[in-house]
């Protein structure tokens, strides 16, 4: 049998494949279904300094192939973070998990991360610049370099644990962004978060979402992730961990040949809640029909 | 929850736009009444959550109204297999509902009373059945509520068949124990704002995994925030917090 594991940022991984932050809560929810010791690890929930209810309802629309989501960072806030979830966590999952962060102001990124720093079951600090779905956050740190590169830097300072940069793909030239938080200490990239999108109901006139656009993801995004993770790859040194659409083994392959270290699976948890289970039950099988020895090997290897 | 294959036993339309269809399969996660499952349609990304109607140790059977494409594209199965996440949601609780539980279902909200109703008088309690539509075309299952020992009021808006009004008119003069009720939310805050007794809600919305996984479908309680999906979609009257 192929080899799976992979390194990120000096961590070893059993295999690349870790579920993406918002698709899978803060994972016990889902240990309910299978163990989830055999994933890589996975992406917590979109954590803030102060809990969040998110946007109003409707927050949900269906899209060929994918669906738009306009959650707005609902969460309980990292105190209750560190208090309630991880150790819920700790009962179901052995291994190190990311810690996704999101923020307001520099100053929110750094708070929020230098708490988590001190929690020993986190292994990763996943810094989401790129959400699309709240007002004076998130994606508005993550549109210019310099902010983002302000960001990353602020947070390093507090932290001793690997900094991803999450990266938004609403961008005018992502590898930009990429190179500037690589410049500003960040120990990888992460990308794509979701592309804005908006469904309108013909009946009513209406967005079918109550924030009117939100987060396109699934499926139908792959090849637009898959080409801004190559591009990012080419052009820094640090890892790339990709992420849009992926939804099978196939798909993980595809991504870690255009420079993916590792592979987040967002949308596809929501859709078949056994979805990592299943692309790492058929990982194997891929890399054998592939010829793949070891996955680590492959990352980059698109020619 | 459990992911299973069910298959379509029969889809038959039922009223306007109203279709009924019998799937069998794994029920195991199917016992308690106010359950949802979510089928995946092909052609279609995201699943559908449909209210349980009734279920047995093998058929479970769904009500559901043609309101898009989805639920459109469902209608005109007659055979064939559906991948279905069953046993979502938390479902009501029997065991606060007295002796004369006053159930109250609205369009298509009507459905999960009919498992209720059945266990509630299983367990011998005397349910009655208040259900409310816009016009006559839309009335289903007066008839099987009725077989099953209920007293009924059916009310239609129009006045085209049953009582003319709405659901809370018919609640007038009525004694009961408690309230079950499900339907659109404007008449399930018509039916907290004239209820005498406790009760319990069950809510609708747009959701995106349906298990609890994405906060699509989050609200907020006077217990904190709740997944309707997860949470609920039952909620207790006394935790409700109207916002739209």
């Amino acid at each position: 049998m192929g080899e799976m594991k992979v390194n990120l940022c000096g961590i070893t991984l059993d295999n690349p494949v870790i579920p993406a932050s918002g698709t899978f809560g803060y994972g016990y929810e889902f240990a309910e279904l299978y163990d989830i010791n055999i994933l890589g690890t996975f992406s917590f929930k979109g954590t803030t300094k102060e809990g969040r209810f998110g946007n109003p309802t409707p927050r949900i629309a269906e899209c060929t192939g994918g669906m738009i989501n306009a959650v707005g960072l609902q969460n309980p806030g990292v105190d209750k973070v560190i208090e309630e979830e991880l150790p819920k966590l700790k009962k179901c999952f052995n291994k190190k998990v990311m810690a996704n962060v999101s923020g307001f102001s520099v100053e929110d990124y750094a708070y929020t991360c230098e708490k988590l720093d001190k929690c020993e079951q986190v292994g990763w600090l996943e810094v989401n610049v790129s959400c699309p779905n709240v007002h004076g956050g998130g994606m508005s740190f993550g549109t210019s370099a310099e902010s983002a590169a302000r960001v990353t830097e602020e947070v390093k300072k507090v932290t001793r644990k690997p900094v991803i940069v999450k990266l938004s793909p609403n961008v005018t030239d992502i590898v930009t962004i990429a190179k500037a938080c690589e410049d500003a200490g960040a120990d990888g990239i992460s990308l794509i978060n979701t592309l804005v999108g908006m469904r309108i109901d013909i009946r009513t006139r209406k967005a079918v979402i109550a924030n009117k656009t939100g987060g396109f993801s699934g499926p139908a995004i792959f090849p637009v992730a898959l080409g801004a993770v190559y591009r990012v790859s080419k052009s820094v040194k640090i890892p790339v961990v990709g992420m849009g659409g992926v939804s099978s083994a196939e798909d993980v392959i595809e991504m870690m040949l255009a420079g993916a270290t590792a592979v987040e699976v967002g949308t596809a948890n929501l859709i078949n809640p056994y979805a990592c289970r299943d692309i790492i039950r058929d990982l194997p099988v891929a890399m054998d029909k592939y010829g793949i020895g070891s996955l680590k090997e492959i990352t980059g290897g698109a020619v | 929850m459990k992911q299973s294959i069910f298959s379509i036993e029969s889809n038959e339309q039922i009223a306007k736009n109203v279709y009924r269809m019998k799937l069998k399969g794994d029920t195991e996660e199917i016992k308690v009444p106010g359950k949802f499952i979510d089928i995946k349609i092909e052609g279609f990304f995201l699943r559908r959550p449909i209210s349980v109607c009734d279920a047995d140790k093998d058929t479970v059977t769904i009500i559901y109204k043609v309101v898009g494409k989805g639920t459109e594209a469902l209608s005109r199965m007659k055979e064939g297999k559906l991948d279905i996440l069953s046993g979502l949601g938390n479902g009501y609780d029997l065991t606060v509902s007295g002796a004369k539980p006053l159930l109250i279902g609205g369009g298509a909200g009507v459905p999960p009373l009919y498992m209720l109703a059945r266990k509630l008088i299983g367990q011998g309690k005397k349910a009655e059945v208040i259900i409310g539509f816009n016009k006559k075309e839309e009335i289903f299952y007066e008839n099987e509520f009725k077989a099953l020992g209920a007293e009924v009021t059916v009310t239609t808006a129009d006045g085209s068949y049953g009582k003319k009004g709405y659901v809370t008119d018919a609640m007038q003069g009525k004694e009961y124990s408690y309230i079950y009720t499900c339907g659109p939310e404007p008449m399930l805050k018509a039916v907290y704002n004239a209820s005498k007794t406790s009760g319990q809600y069950s809510f609708e919305e747009r959701m995106g995994c349906g298990f609890g996984a994405c906060m699509g479908c989050s609200c907020k309680t006077k217990y904190g925030n709740k997944r309707i999906c997860k949470d609920g979609p039952v909620l207790f009257k006394e935790e409700i917090i109207w916002e739209k």
